[in-house]
């Protein structure tokens, strides 16, 4: 199944004030792929994905989506092909209620309200959200919010969707339901995240972006495992290939144990880890 | 100053209902011509902006007290004319509704009062020629409190003059006005100086998003159709206030605004709302009752007598309200 | 700051009545919006010193708070914020107009006083029927009644996006003012030199909020006109809303009820 390949070809892109975001980026991602891209801030993710869906336009270098080359005649069949979750569901959820912002995709394709109607119920319902069709936007949690989002976005039936930062901000619980929810999802993914743990059990594949450039491009455990890579390009393991620093106390930790702040560093890692690791 | 409709008359209300909406109709049009889909969000969330930034308080120098912005002017300059103005009359819309600031009839007033003059008027006319492409730092904040001086006085003279022709408030028109002006003098300079603050940090941070607002519309003739349709719409304003003034019997001014809103002249054609809305005015300002009764000065000894049956059944009317809405409050918990 | 929070809570606490089930409720928010303005054309068409004729007005609000099973004492609240402006304007009648229009026992009453008070009660009531509409109607019903009664596209788009971003701005302007105020040591007020940077940051990040939320909708295929459902139709129900409360308020204008009623009561 070629169809739903996504490739990117030598992509570069230098924003108007000179700064070069993306210096000859290329991979290819087949359909069903579940990929990560990872690094630190500001190292382009954000503009790539960007690109994926045609709102920046690549400085030089090609993009395709399946048979379609990204160009100004393709833009709105690749629109439709490629669900954009962006990071803050207060930027994605801009109509009245949840279900006009469901809606407003499939309402854009022209489609009549019948089929709207039930695109939109299939994709609530998806995501367990159909008890909140009714409710504006800003009476949602977080987490609903989120769910809701990620619906407005499969109403348009899209074959790859692409998340930026799907667990920022949740609470525990919505994260692990969120993830509960795209790990059914049978699309092709491609995430960009800072929350390694959750790569780790969403991808099996990731990229890592260090300032523009692909640094390095395979199996999810091999990169994580990979200590001076992740050193390179300013990451970390995910906590759950860290060793508890609670429970296993011969494994060394990165801060020593005694100087230790009674909260922990990473307060919300610990917590989500919540004690119920396997080993 | 928001007018209200307590103060307001249907005639003069209705005038200027049918003002901001025949302004708001052209200018939607010209919004929907000129094609920019990023003023769509821009415009509404900018709109979000002023209601955050009217919560933000801050001293006005040399006194104690404490003012915050308008933000008429500051959209002016951010959006343009047009799509200020409509950026305007959304936040009045919601504060008409939500926190009842005027009302829903003096909602036509306070568009007209605070959208108009800033938005086509003051930025246009005065704080453009004034500040020039690129200000610096005095001539920023000479150009915002001259302008925002300009508008906040035309829109108090507008208050006065609207109030005075409604003829529900005794105040003097001369007196009135005294009271008005000077107050604006002062709520217009601090206005004009929190603008110009806020606009010079956006020139330092971003100078490229006031720069674009004015080179997007380069040499085009806006100021002068923008002048015109404040004018017009002055006029219109003016005419209706003349003809009160003209005529002895308020039922005149009803009567030709009735004409004049049946055969509209209006700068864009009306659309279906205030035609609606005419026709419910007309029959509202027709009503018998107006010549019927008798004028009340001139039959003061008539009305005394029966003003003991006036207070207890107007006492008896509220309890019948309230016992209305007790019975009804009732059932449906019941049921 | 608190009265920022405040603020947007009551905001809320409003919006939210709207989501209520009550057969005023579920009325096409066309014919709520249609009486509300028959109602308010009504009130203020009377003459200035008319007090009495305005009072069974009250029966409106009242009626349609107990069938919106709306809380009475929140609505009386939020009615009462206009008070002081209209007692305010109000106040200048006595001063103006002593003629005396009105003998209560040995009391004369200047028509000042009269018009004074015509003016607050016709305050009360305006600013019932508005917040009573929103409360059992809902601000987007209300964008979308005035819509398809003719209110341009553009306009109520952009009430729309003003409507919901107010909240998520609010909510940034009461971070940004609360960060100030935390640090500000007790110094009261914001001076001028430093308003402007902190509003001036807010709008930054207003703008570019904008920029992130077109970008979400060129993603969603949006290509110029914002397509909503329409909803509700204007059946039997609402005919008769309408035309039940409109020859209501005409007849109540036309005849001063409690007049009539009072003279029943004292048998004049």
């Amino acid at each position: 199944m070629s169809h739903h390949i996504v490739e990117v070809n030598q992509l570069r892109h230098v924003y108007p004030d000179g700064t070069m975001a993306l210096r000859d980026v290329s991979f290819r991602i087949h359909h069903g792929e579940s990929v990560a891209i990872i690094g630190a801030n500001g190292a382009g993710k954000s503009t790539l994905l960007l690109h994926l869906n045609g709102y920046l336009t690549a400085t030089a270098g090609t993009i395709r989506i399946g048979d379609h080359q990204l160009s100004r005649e393709t833009l709105a069949e690749i629109r439709r092909t490629v669900g954009t979750v962006f990071q803050d569901p207060d930027d994605q959820l801009f109509m009245p209620t949840v279900f006009d912002d469901v809606a407003f995709g499939p309402l854009n394709q022209g489609l009549d309200v019948a089929t709207v109607e039930r695109r939109v119920a299939d994709a609530l319902e998806r995501v367990g959200a159909l008890e909140l069709r009714n409710k504006p936007p800003y009476h949602l949690s977080g987490g609903e919010k989120k769910r809701v989002a990620v619906a407005t976005v499969l109403s348009m039936l899209p074959e790859i969707l692409v998340l930026d930062e799907p667990t920022a901000g949740l609470d525990p619980r919505a994260r692990r339901q969120l993830l509960a929810l795209l790990r059914d999802f049978h699309h092709t993914r491609i995430v960009t995240s800072h929350d390694l743990d959750m790569v780790l059990e969403l991808c099996e594949r990731t990229i890592v972006l260090h300032e523009g450039t692909v640094m390095a491009d395979g199996p999810t455990l091999e990169i994580f495992g990979n200590d001076a890579l992740l050193a390179a390009c300013h990451l970390e393991k995910p906590f759950a290939m860290q060793g508890c620093p609670v429970c296993s106390p011969g494994r060394q930790h990165p801060l020593p144990l005694p100087q230790r702040p009674l909260v922990a560093p990473h307060g919300d890692g610990l917590h989500d880890h919540d004690h119920h690791h396997d080993h | 100053m928001h007018m209200a409709d307590a103060l307001l008359s249907p005639a003069v209300g209705g005038t200027l209902w049918a003002a901001s909406a025949g302004t708001i109709a052209w200018c939607s049009a010209r919004m929907r011509r000129e094609l920019d889909d990023r003023k769509v969000p821009l415009m509404g969330v900018l709109g979000a902006f002023v209601f955050a930034a009217q919560m933000i308080n801050f001293t006005i120098p040399a006194t104690g007290s404490s003012g915050h912005l308008g933000g008429g002017l500051l959209l002016a300059i951010l959006l343009g004319p047009h799509a200020a103005f409509l950026t305007i009359a959304s936040v009045l819309f919601i504060q008409a509704l939500f926190f009842a600031d005027g009302g829903l009839l003096a909602l036509g007033c306070n568009i007209f009062n605070l959208g108009v003059f800033p938005a086509f008027l003051a930025y246009p006319l005065v704080y453009r020629p004034l500040a020039g492409r690129h200000p610096g730092q005095a001539r920023l904040v000479l150009a915002a409190v001259v302008a925002a001086v300009t508008a906040l006085q035309l829109g108090a003279f507008a208050v006065v003059v609207e109030t005075t022709a409604s003829g529900i408030s005794a105040l003097p028109f001369a007196g009135f006005l005294l009271l008005m002006q000077p107050i604006h003098l002062a709520i217009g300079i601090i206005e004009g100086l929190a603008t110009a603050a806020v606009i010079a940090f956006v020139v330092r941070a971003r100078p490229e998003l006031v720069t674009a607002a004015l080179a997007g519309r380069p040499a085009e003739q806006l100021p002068l159709r923008g002048m015109l349709a404040g004018f017009a719409l002055a006029a219109l304003l003016l005419g209706g206030v003349v003809s009160w003034f003209a005529s002895e019997h308020p039922d005149g001014l009803e009567w030709s605004i009735a004409r004049l809103t049946g055969e509209t002249e209006l700068p864009q054609p009306a659309g279906r709302l205030h035609g609606t809305l005419a026709e419910v005015q007309e029959k509202v300002a027709v009503l018998p009752d107006y010549t019927l009764r008798p004028g009340p000065a001139a039959e003061p000894a008539g009305r005394a007598g029966t003003s003991l049956a006036g207070v207890v059944g107007g006492l008896a009317t509220l309890a019948l309200c309230a016992l209305c809405g007790l019975l009804l409050k009732k059932r449906p918990r019941r049921g | 700051m608190l009265a920022i929070d405040g603020n947007l809570l009551d905001f809320k606490r409003l919006d939210l009545l709207a989501l209520k089930e009550s057969p005023v409720h579920r009325l096409d928010p066309r014919a709520k919006v249609l009486t509300t303005l028959v109602f308010i054309l009504c009130v203020v068409s009377f003459d200035r010193y008319e007090l009495a004729a305005l009072l069974p007005f009250a029966l409106y609000p009242v009626v349609l708070l107990a069938l919106g099973d709306l809380p009475a004492g929140y609505i009386a609240r939020k009615v009462a914020v206009v008070l002081p402006f209209a007692v305010m304007v109000g106040l200048f009648n006595p001063l103006f107009d002593r003629q005396v229009l009105l003998q209560l026992g040995p009391l004369d009453i200047w028509g000042g006083w009269l018009s004074c008070l015509s003016i607050v009660v016709r305050a009360l009531l305006t600013a019932a029927a508005a917040i009573v509409l929103v409360a059992i109607t809902g601000f987007p019903a209300i964008c979308e009644a005035l819509e398809r009664l003719g209110m341009p596209r553009v306009f109520a788009v952009q009430l729309l996006f003003l409507y919901r971003y107010i909240f998520v701005l609010a909510d940034e302007g009461g971070r940004v003012a609360r960060a100030r105020q935390l640090r500000a040591c007790g110094t009261k007020g914001l001076g001028l030199r430093h308003f402007g940077p902190l509003v001036g940051h807010l709008l930054l990040r207003t703008w570019e909020r904008a920029e992130r939320v077109h970008m979400a909708m060129l993603a969603r295929g949006f290509a110029g006109e914002v397509h909503t459902r329409r909803q509700g139709r204007f059946g039997a129900a609402e005919g008769a809303f309408l035309l039940g409360w409109g020859s209501l308020f005409v007849a109540l204008r036309l005849y001063n009820l409690p007049h009539l009623l009072g003279q029943l009561l004292t048998g004049n």
